[in-house]
Order: C-alpha cells, then sequence, then structure tokens
C-alpha cells in the first residue's frame, strides 16, 4: 500500500503539491491526470525517495519514506520499478544488458542473471533484440526494454511517469498492455499521464491533480475534493 | 567479489572512452612521480657521496721523493702527540701505483705508462672531528719533507650545503607537484561524473548503492595513480641503466655507482603507495564533492 498524508511539497516559492492525501492498495492501477505542473511527477519523486516532502508523511506498506535514512533509499528503489517517458536507457548498453543491469548490481551470479533477463525479454517480446543497442530501437521498443528493467527485480510498486509520451498509438497500447499484465499479476501500478484516449478507455482509478492539489479522485463516490 | 569485477569493468569502459581525460591525468602524475623520484634518487647519490667522503681520510699530505721512513714515521708521532688524529697511513709508491692500477683497470692504456717512480708517497690523516682538519693541515705544511697537502673538509662542506638545499628545493617542487596532481585529480573525476550523470541517475533509480555507484570512480582514481608511479619508475630506471657508463667516468674512483636494483624496487614501491593513496583520496573527495547520492 501507498499512503500519503497530508504531503506538501515547495520549490522555494512554486508550491508543486499542497496537502496532498491519498492511498493506493496493493495490486491497484491508478492513473494520476492533470496538466503539466500539476503536481504528478513530484509524487512519483517522493514515493522513490528521489524527493523529500516540505511536509506530510509518505508510506509504501509500513515505511515512511520520507524518514528513511540514505543507506535504507536503494532497498525501497529495488521494491519499485519506474519507467519514463524518456526511457532513461544507458546508450552504450545492450538491451539485454540495460534489463540485466539491476541485477548486477544487487551481485547476481552471470547464470542467474541471464535466465532472468532471457524470461523478462520473453515476456516483453523483445528476445530478438537482445543485442541491440537502444539508438537502434523503436520508441516502442524502447519503452518495453525500461519496463522490461523495471520488472527485471520483480517490484510490488510500477511507477510510470508519461510512459506513453514518446511512443504512436499503436504502440502505447502495447506498452498498456504490458502494464495492465503486471497489474492482473499483482503488481500495483501509479502512472502519470496526459493521455486522455488511455484513461478514459480503461477502467482505473483516477486522481486528477490541479496545482499541486487532487480535485478529483474516481474511488471515491462522485468527485470529491480531496482537499480544500 | 563478483561485483567488484563488475565494477573494475566499469572503471576501464570510463577510462577507455575519454582518452584525453585519461591522457591528462596520467601525464600530470606521471611528471609528477619522475620528478619526485628523481629527487629521491639524487638525494640518496649525494648522500651516497657525502658518506663517502667523510670516511674517507680528509686531509692528504703528498711526500717530497726521497722522504725517509723515519722522518715519515715523525711526522705521524707528531700528528698523534696532538690528540685530534684519529689515523694516518703512510701510502709507499708501490701502494700508490697499486690504487691507480685498480682505479683504472678498466681502461689499462691510462696505466701503462705508470709507474711507481712518478707518483708521491703520501700520508692520509682523519681526524676525531672535522673543525680539527685544519690544524692536522697547518701541521703537515709546515714540515719541510711534504710537497702538497689535500684538505677535504671544502668539499664536504660544499657538498653537505648543495645537499641541503637541493632537499629543500626538491622537497618544495615536490609537494607542489603532489597538491597539482590532487587538484587535477579532483577535476578529472569531477569532470567523469558530470560525464556520466545520466548513468548515475539511472544506478539510483534501479536501486544502486551508494558505494556501488562510487566505487568505480574510486577504481579511476587508483589506476590513474598506479599506472603513472609505475611507468615513471620504469622510466627513471631506463635513464639511469642509460647514463650510468657515462656517471661512472664522472665519479671514477667513488663508489657509488651501479646502484642497487633494490633502490629502484623501494622507489618503485613507494611511488605506487603515494600514487595510489592520491589516485583513492582525490576520487574519494571528487565523488564526496561532486556526486549527491
Amino acid at each position: 500500500m501507498i499512503a500519503f498524508h497530508d504531503v506538501s511539497k515547495q520549490y522555494d516559492s512554486l508550491v508543486a503539491l499542497a496537502d496532498v492525501s491519498f492511498e493506493v492498495a496493493d495490486a491497484e492501477f491508478v492513473f494520476l491526470v492533470g496538466p503539466t505542473g500539476a503536481g504528478k511527477s513530484t509524487i512519483l519523486k517522493l514515493v522513490i525517495r528521489e524527493e523529500l516532502p516540505s511536509s506530510g508523511k509518505v508510506f509504501v506498506d509500513s515505511l515512511e519514506v520520507s524518514s528513511l535514512p540514505s543507506s535504507r533509499i536503494p532497498h525501497l528503489r529495488r521494491q519499485v520499478g519506474t519507467i519514463f517517458q524518456d526511457f532513461k536507457l544507458l546508450p552504450q548498453r545492450t538491451v539485454a544488458e540495460n534489463v540485466a543491469f539491476p541485477l548486477e548490481i544487487l551481485g547476481l551470479p552471470d547464470r542467474e542473471i541471464d535466465k532472468t533477463t532471457k524470461e523478462i525479454l520473453e515476456l516483453v517480446n523483445l528476445e530478438h533484440k537482445a543485442n541491440h543497442f537502444p539508438s537502434q530501437l523503436s520508441g516502442g521498443e524502447s519503452q518495453r526494454t525500461a519496463i522490461a528493467r523495471a520488472m527485471v527485480m520483480r517490484p510490488e510498486i510500477i511507477l510510470a511517469d508519461e510512459p506513453t509520451g514518446n511512443l504512436d498509438a499503436r504502440s502505447a497500447w502495447e506498452v498498456m498492455q504490458l502494464l495492465g499484465r503486471l497489474n492482473n499479476l499483482g503488481t500495483t501500478v501509479i502512472m502519470a499521464t496526459h493521455n486522455i484516449d488511455i484513461t478514459s478507455s480503461l477502467p482505473h482509478r483516477k486522481l486528477e491533480l490541479q496545482k499541486g492539489r487532487v480535485v478529483h479522485d474516481t474511488k471515491q463516490k462522485g468527485s470529491k475534493q480531496k482537499n480544500k | 567479489m563478483r561485483n567488484l569485477t563488475r565494477l573494475f569493468k566499469i572503471a576501464i569502459v570510463r577510462i577507455t572512452r575519454n582518452p584525453y581525460h585519461t591522457l591528462a591525468a596520467f601525464l600530470v602524475m606521471f611528471l609528477t612521480f619522475f620528478v619526485a623520484g628523481a629527487f629521491v634518487l639524487l638525494s640518496i647519490g649525494s648522500n651516497t657521496l657525502i658518506a663517502y667522503f667523510e670516511s674517507r681520510p680528509q686531509v692528504t699530505a703528498f711526500l717530497k721523493d726521497g722522504t725517509s721512513p723515519e722522518k715519515v714515521k715523525g711526522i705521524q708521532e707528531g700528528l698523534a702527540k696532538t690528540g685530534v688524529v684519529s689515523k694516518t697511513t703512510y701510502i709507499s709508491k708501490e701502494e700508490a701505483l697499486k690504487i691507480y692500477q685498480e682505479r683504472n683497470k678498466n681502461e689499462p692504456i691510462l696505466s701503462e705508462f705508470v709507474t711507481a717512480e712518478i707518483l708521491p708517497a703520501s700520508i692520509e690523516v682523519s681526524t676525531y672531528k672535522l673543525e680539527d682538519l685544519s690544524k692536522a693541515a697547518d701541521i703537515l705544511k709546515n714540515e719541510g719533507a711534504v710537497e702538497e697537502v689535500v684538505f677535504q673538509k671544502n668539499i664536504v662542506d660544499t657538498l653537505n650545503t648543495w645537499s641541503d638545499t637541493f632537499r629543500k628545493v626538491g622537497g618544495s617542487v615536490v609537494v607542489f607537484l603532489m597538491l597539482t596532481t590532487f587538484l587535477i585529480m579532483l577535476i578529472v573525476i569531477g569532470l567523469n561524473i558530470s560525464l556520466h550523470q545520466d548513468e548515475i541517475e539511472i544506478m539510483k533509480l534501479v536501486g544502486a548503492t551508494a558505494g556501488y555507484i562510487r566505487t568505480p570512480f574510486i577504481f579511476e582514481g587508483v589506476f590513474y595513480g598506479l599506472l603513472s608511479s609505475v611507468v615513471a619508475t620504469g622510466f627513471l630506471w631506463a635513464i639511469f641503466t642509460w647514463a650510468t657508463p657515462a656517471l661512472e667516468k664522472i665519479f671514477s674512483g667513488v663508489p657509488i655507482l651501479p646502484g642497487s636494483p633494490l633502490i629502484f624496487l623501494y622507489l618503485l614501491v613507494g611511488e605506487i603507495v603515494v600514487g595510489t593513496s592520491i589516485g583513492v583520496i582525490g576520487s574519494l573527495v571528487a565523488t564526496r564533492k561532486y556526486l549527491s547520492i
């Protein structure tokens, strides 16, 4: 479970989040929607402790992320897979090497890394591109590689920040199908997006943000104002 | 261990992908260790030279031809009575010839026409204290049988003055170069951190620990220090080996050459220790300063 309790985040005079509170249950799929600057990415950054809240508390399961010591942050991030609009792949590494990277960090033996990487690449239909470099991939393939890298640690949570933002419609739906499959397998997915086509055609919960506040949460009956 | 091998590979890839950084760091560190090593060797050489002159008879009195053994004995007894002389040694013409032949054994032409007759007999005198050399020299100068007095105090004093100045200047230059090297290490590692920001960001996102992210940069520092210290010592050894025959002629009779290979072994170990220390400390400071984890 992920929980935000009265969380605010301010950058100098800019308010990114203002007294935001919500909970995301295990295995739930949630869209964060809203215009640019609404605070969607800030929420994701707070979950993985890339940012600290100015006030309030963020929980991942029973772990209070905001007060986590620095030495524990890597352990948190191994439980949370992240996917970005710009893919964030290492250009000098092949697809297989990019996917294997988190496993290398864990210090797993080569044979185990190769086996897991192969399984994950099959899952995202990229086994034939294993030895290609990111520059040789299409947008959709790059994003599937990024998803494979996020999946390889078998995280309980996946955070996706505009994962379809750079993709054509077909590739975008392939990515959504993958995320849907992961969610069906029990992974919690939080996805920040502008893509109205996707959010309106899927039945998942939507948290709408504007100017750092949650203005609409479809989990609640009707359109509730969660914040003042 | 498995991760160390992987991190080592990451460091090697980064080093080879930035050849200009690598070359700049290597050249600066090489210069530092080359100069430092040269000063160490010259310092050892000057110490050996001073020790040699100090251990030699400090006043040598060359005798006129035909000086009788009784006269020589009288001079020696007169010196002994002063109480400042620790040792006197009489070198006959024949012994002088043997010494000459031994010193020039590699050049038989020099010995061919020299006979005992043309070499003077001498008395070599050592004193307990350097300041008493003048007294011994004055006594010998006043002896009618003495042709010439060679006085080594000036040589030792001059060598000591040079050696002291040399150590001070050399030490200052080495300290300055070490500081420069350390700063260059900070800049090179700092630049590499900037160049790999994207990679570092991805490492952080997938759960890499601070140690995992820092270690390749530390390896990089160790690599620069290790390589430059080994190459600098190798260069010094090559130059020393090449110059030894010429130096042996200059320091003919002074046993400072050929130098012991052990000196280069100690120098290599010393430079490796200092080089890797600068590499480790420089890269640690750079990662603390430029790497936000």
